[in-house]
């Protein structure tokens, strides 16, 4: 068949179909209805996961999921064996270097350690500060975005200057009325120089996470000497689905420099966050899930009830059938022409699906980060174009092979 | 010469629940081009048959149809089709036509499946129309038009795609007297200009309009000759 005769079929297809349609308008509109919810739930269900999705990368960088701590003790363990865990071997800024030198799946390491001190600025105070030494890699490690100044640099932090990096609400407490940056604040019993001023983060599992400040890590450890505790490295993987894989340099490089002999077991721990990666993980399962089977039931009643009507239809139009076979129409351009009617049926369920599901995927941005993805639309229409196709073959093919002579003979 | 339809020793058995019903019985007939032939017979005669295998809507079970010398008792549905696209032009009793269609479109329909383009399409459905007088109701759907003009729409889309036969299934059975008489005028000129019309109906004064006769009684041809007291062209008893 040439190309301009599917040219000529398709345009007469649609025309018959709209004509039927329009015959039938109550009838088409509430076939359309199980397609309609259909569709509804396929769009929902995207701008949902597509929103969970842009939700967990959010919060993968505000907890560091993509980051491997470096720890003496494990962090998901019995208290068991606390005694071995605390008389191992201190992890030191060497240790760091050799990370940071061998490895090539990581984004940027930096050593922290920690201690709780006051703060202070002229006349105004503020106790229980989380004094956190790092190196300047650590606003990277942990996705910082700067309120205003800038966190220190790779020549301050290694120069161990007086520099410090205030958190959103120490800032706030201390600075009321103005500008932070230049000042210098009182650490415990040092002076430091305040060079900038993290964006406001929240909180995380209770902890504030603006109620900090960051110091190089070889000021904090001459300072604020409790060198006991040994240092925690965090590693930020470069790609998070290559988590594994860093995670096994790592293990390799640290076996190596803290000299632990092959088939002795490690001296150390890599913590991460797969707790919650796999929380993440498991909830968006879920949802998938249950959005997938909600999709595929309405989709299937959806199927089903343009099949009836096709049915019906074919049905109905047997002597039209009949008359058009007489006078040339071909077996395929009449299986042509139902499945074009059955494919426009649902594609108008499809159509209202996401008129329909546009003001409740506004809804759905109130709780999670998103919006209707244009792939999802496309990927709506073409469902309902082919549940169409799918469920109108049957009605169709009947009506292709329907006998000229009886379908003539209908009343 | 070659006849338009050379019908040899053709059977038809239909089986209806367990029994085999012989509609056609070794039934022969030669239709040559102009000829106007009436196929009469009671029901039951096997005539409405006849008439489907003639206008390839049906094969025979066995013998041989030749149409233009053409081999069509072995086709298949979609060279059926073909045939019955290009070859012959159906009028109904009931005229057959798409109600949710306009004259024109009507008339078109058969053009469309023959894959014309939509300009040419136009023209030759105009044209057709124009023939049988409709050129000013082309717009009018089927229930807007009369009876009379309903099956001129019909005949217009027999004629379009100008076949080798016109086959026409009792064309004013369901016509008054007046207007039958009117469309069977249509046909006498029809055949004046040179078209080859094939007449199924079991009306004596209908059938006295065609030139040639076949009566078919128990699926044989029961007498084929020419019609005695013929119903000239323009005189209207």
């Amino acid at each position: 068949m040439r190309l301009a005769d599917w040219g000529y079929e398709i345009k007469e297809g649609l025309a018959i179909s709209f004509h039927a349609i329009r015959a039938n308008k109550m009838r088409s509109v509430l076939t359309t209805l199980g397609i309609v919810i259909g569709i509804v739930s396929v769009t929902l269900m995207g701008t949902a996961i597509e929103g969970l999705s842009r939700a967990f990368n959010e919060t993968v960088s505000k907890i560091g999921a993509d980051v491997l701590y470096v720890q003496k003790f494990p962090w998901f363990d019995g208290g068991d064996n606390w005694w071995k865990y605390r008389n191992r071997k201190n992890i030191d800024l060497r240790q760091y270097k050799m990370v940071r030198d061998q490895t090539t799946l990581a984004a940027a390491v930096t050593p922290t350690a920690f201690a709780m001190a006051p703060i202070k600025y002229r006349s105004l105070s503020s106790d229980g500060i989380f004094v956190i030494g790092a190196n300047d890699q650590y606003a990277t490690t942990f996705g910082l975005n700067m309120e205003m100044g800038r966190f220190f640099s790779q020549a301050e932090s290694n120069g161990d200057r007086p520099v410090v990096v205030l958190g959103y609400v120490v800032a706030e407490k201390l600075f009321p009325s103005e500008s932070p940056l230049g000042k210098n604040v009182k650490v415990g019993t040092h002076t430091f120089r305040v060079v900038g001023v993290v964006a406001k983060q929240g909180s995380f599992l209770g902890m504030d996470l603006d109620n900090r400040v960051v110091i190089p890590i070889t000021n904090f450890l001459q300072k604020f000497s409790n060198n006991r505790r040994g240092l925690s490295l965090n590693v930020k993987a470069a790609d998070i689905n290559d988590l594994e894989n860093t995670k096994e340099e790592l293990r390799g490089i640290l076996r190596k420099s803290r000299g632990v002999k092959p088939g002795v077991e490690d001296d150390f721990a890599i913590n991460q966050q797969e707790m919650f990666i796999q929380t993440f993980n498991a909830i968006g399962g879920v949802v998938a899930g249950i959005g997938l089977f909600i999709t595929a039931l309405s989709l299937f009643v959806g199927a089903i009830g343009i099949m009836n009507i096709m049915f019906v239809s074919v049905t109905e139009r047997t002597k039209e059938i009949g008359i058009r076979k007489a006078i040339g129409a071909k077996r395929s351009t009449i299986l042509f022409q139902f499945l074009i009617e059955s494919a426009v049926l649902s594609l108008i369920g499809g159509l209202i699906g996401i008129v329909i599901s546009y003001p409740l995927s506004l809804l759905i941005n109130q709780i999670l980060p998103t919006s209707m993805p244009l792939s999802v639309v496309a990927i709506a229409i073409f469902i309902s174009l082919l549940v169409g196709v799918i469920s109108g073959f049957l009605p169709a093919n009947r009506a292709s092979k329907m006998d000229p002579v009886e379908a003539l003979r209908y009343e | 010469m070659q006849p338009v339809i050379n019908i040899k020793n053709i059977k038809k058995t239909y089986i209806m629940g367990t029994v085999e019903v012989n509609a056609l019985v070794d039934l022969s007939v030669q239709i040559h081009k102009n000829e106007y032939v009436a196929i009469m017979g009671p029901s039951g005669s096997g005539k409405s048959t006849l008439m489907n295998i003639i206008g390839c809507l049906d094969t025979p079970t066995s013998g041989l149809y030749e149409f233009n010398g053409i081999n069509v008792s072995e086709m298949n549905d979609n060279e059926l089709a073909k045939i019955r696209n290009k070859e012959i032009g159906f009028v109904f009793q009931t005229f057959n036509l798409l109600a949710r269609s306009n004259a024109l479109h009507n008339v078109e329909l058969p053009l469309i499946y023959a894959g014309m383009k939509k300009t040419v399409r136009h023209e030759l459905a105009e044209e057709a129309l124009r023939h049988v007088k409709l050129e000013d109701r082309m717009h009018h759907k089927p229930n807007e038009l009369s009876g009379g003009q309903r099956q001129r729409v019909a005949i217009a889309r027999a004629l379009v795609t100008k076949p080798s036969i016109i086959l026409a299934d009792e064309p004013t059975g369901n016509l008054d007297s007046k207007t039958g008489v009117e469309i069977m005028g249509l046909f006498n000129e029809l055949h004046a200009q040179g078209n080859t019309i094939i007449l199924v109906t079991h009306e004596e004064d209908i059938a006295r309009h065609a030139h040639r006769v076949i009566r078919v009684r128990d699926g044989m041809v029961e007498h084929d000759g020419p019609v005695e007291n013929r119903v000239l062209p323009g005189v209207h008893a």
